[in-house]
């Protein structure tokens, strides 16, 4: 067999378990094709190492007929991750030489059931990003490209490490996180799959925290088959991790019959929105004709906050992150600025924040702390926590009316090229997160699926949100989307 | 409400993060533009309405409360930029 790496999780898993092909052989693959791709650089601190022993371990536990679905399964893990004993520093030079002493529950549980971890994966800033421009180690690059243009192009941020990665083959699959769209946006711009789940599905333990009320991590994925497997292997409540929810994980993949006959889908009048390209919504209307023909009703509904949950997000999450960021101070891990004669321990935290930080962080740092502090936390931190109750109302109020899934647009528009926002204001970057960023305020599970091509041959997404702990029927509703889309164009390799 | 350059020096100093005289224009630009696109929140009526605190309306669980872990303290010390007989070494605090 070639290319293994090419591979989706649910072929390869029934490759191992026939014994046609071995964990390790596809390792290496795997480990091949990283080697080839330093002009995407996605992957930022390689194991070759771990990756090789899981494999063996995985391939004994094959041979015994003990192996779990990613048994075996070569993964790239966002650097957002803790892994014990290898470098995790959330893409940020403040965390230099961060070795954690212990193991993310996600983490732990994909390796508890045999999964291979290749290396860490590049990511924006703390997850602070929608380009993967903010990383201490450099820009992510997309395998995808606009024709026979060599303009360099984003995955998408903040989890572009791992978009490019899945997109150009380098790994099956890898862990994500999305606090206003960091999993499903990549994903829509490398035209893969992108799960959040809901808040609470996944344990963040272990996960360096930027908006905790807001972070879930997810699978990127080549399927929405292989984001049901992997999503079953990373759920887990997790004594450590109070917000963990305690309720069973179902099996999703045997949630994907495809049937979606009589399911109520809802169309957001208000996602209708001035300024987006034409060819996002056609394919928007392409969906919805999809899920028609599959049989599901189609309803336009009314989420009449939609309009808010920007600028909501854009108090609340640097709110939780100057608080979260507070503990990189210099003393604990990571960097430490070099002092001058006299200097006291204020002035260790200024110039050790000030050198580790990049320029996006220590803005969203000072807007949180500005948004919290003394005579403006009613006018703006309690006023965006009370929109952001009444944006969960209008989703509730939806479900509770009998809508089962809300297709959407997943993205403004196709990815754009590296650079090309430098001299915007930080506003319209944010825009990126539009259609996403509600889903987080309201802690709902949401998928984007890859559907179809822009003029210039570049990928768009499709999301579907579902309702609170549904993720087996809105995996299924994906499914079926998946396959009616046919998307199957694969990036052209030139790196 | 306009960020002026002091009032950008102050949020800095709060968020204990040195940012040089030169940059605070640049700074406080950047502040209102975000509080500028912020300001739209105003439109909304919130009248009656909590603040959101959970996403999903589940009680923390609890656990019996006893000592589980511990006795780490080479593990806890471990990332340390200075470390001396066990402790964490910082700049004198105190004149």
């Amino acid at each position: 067999m070639g290319d293994l790496n090419k591979l989706t999780i649910g072929a390869a898993r029934d490759a191992l378990r026939a014994r046609d092909i071995t964990s390790v052989e596809l390792t290496q693959a795997c480990l091949g094709a990283i080697d080839g791709a330093s002009a995407l650089n996605a992957f930022v601190h390689n194991t070759p190492e771990i990756a090789l022993e899981r494999a063996a371990a995985a391939d004994q536990r094959l041979a015994k007929g003990d192996a779990p679905d990613m048994c075996g399964i070569p993964i790239g893990i966002k650097d957002l991750f803790c892994t014990k004993g290898v470098p995790s520093q959330a893409g940020s030079a403040i965390l230099n030489g961060f070795k954690p002493e212990y193991e993310s529950t996600i983490t732990q549980n994909l390796t508890d059931a045999g999964a291979v971890m290749l290396g860490k994966l590049n990511m924006d800033e703390f997850a602070m990003g929608s380009s993967n421009e903010t990383s201490t180690y450099g820009n992510v690059v997309n395998p995808w490209r606009r024709g026979n243009d060599t303009a360099e192009l984003t995955p998408g941020g903040s989890s572009g490490g791992s978009a490019s990665a899945v997109a150009a083959d380098l790994c099956l699959a890898a862990t994500g996180t999305d606090t206003g769209g960091s999993i499903r946006q990549p994903a829509a711009f490398t035209g893969i799959t992108g799960i959040k789940p809901t808040y609470g599905r996944c344990s963040r333990w272990g996960v360096v925290a930027f908006a905790s009320s807001l972070d879930q991590a997810g699978p990127m994925t080549k399927s929405v088959r292989d984001g049901a497997i992997m999503l079953g292997a990373m759920c887990s409540h997790y004594p450590k991790d109070s917000t963990s929810a305690d309720i069973p994980v179902p099996d999703f993949e045997a949630a994907l019959s495809g049937d979606i006959k009589g399911k109520k889908i809802g169309i957001p009048k208000e996602y209708h929105m001035d300024g987006i390209p034409g060819e996002i919504d056609a394919l928007w209307a392409d969906g919805v004709a999809m899920m028609k023909d599959a049989g599901a009703e189609i309803v336009d509904i009314s989420l009449p906050h939609t309009k808010y949950a920007l600028p909501a997000y854009y108090v609340i999450a640097p709110a939780e992150a100057s608080s979260n960021l507070a503990r990189y101070d210099g003393v604990r891990y990571g960097h430490r600025a070099k002092l001058a004669a006299g200097d006291g321990i204020t002035e260790m935290y200024e110039k050790t924040r000030a050198e580790g930080f990049g320029h996006e962080v220590q803005r969203r740092v000072m807007i949180g702390t500005y948004v919290l502090s003394a005579g403006f936390y009613d006018a703006y931190y309690n006023r965006a926590r009370r929109v952001r109750a009444l944006i969960k109302k209008d989703f509730e109020d939806v479900f509770a009316a009998g809508i089962d899934a809300i297709l959407t647009p997943a993205t403004p528009s196709a990815a754009f090229g590296l650079g090309e926002m430098n001299d915007a204001d930080p506003v319209r970057m944010y825009l990126n997160d539009v259609f996403t960023v509600t889903v987080n305020l309201a802690g709902l599970p949401a998928i984007s699926v890859p559907a179809g091509l822009d003029k210039q041959g570049l990928p768009l997404g499709l999301q579907l949100i579902g309702r609170p702990w549904e993720e087996g029927d809105l995996l299924n509703a994906a499914y079926r989307l998946e396959q009616a889309a046919g998307f199957v164009s694969k990036p052209a390799k030139w790196w | 409400m306009s960020i002026d350059t002091k009032t950008a020096a102050h949020v800095a100093k709060l968020a204990r993060i040195r940012v040089e005289e030169k940059d605070l224009p640049a700074l406080a630009n950047e502040f209102n533009t975000i509080l500028g696109f912020i300001e739209q929140l105003n439109e909304v009526d919130v009248e009656g309405v909590e603040p959101m605190v959970s996403v999903t309306p589940m009680r923390l669980k609890r656990r019996v409360d006893e000592v589980t872990d511990g006795n780490q303290q080479a593990k806890v010390l471990a990332n340390a930029p200075d470390a001396r007989e066990g402790f964490f070494a910082v700049p004198k605090v105190v004149e």
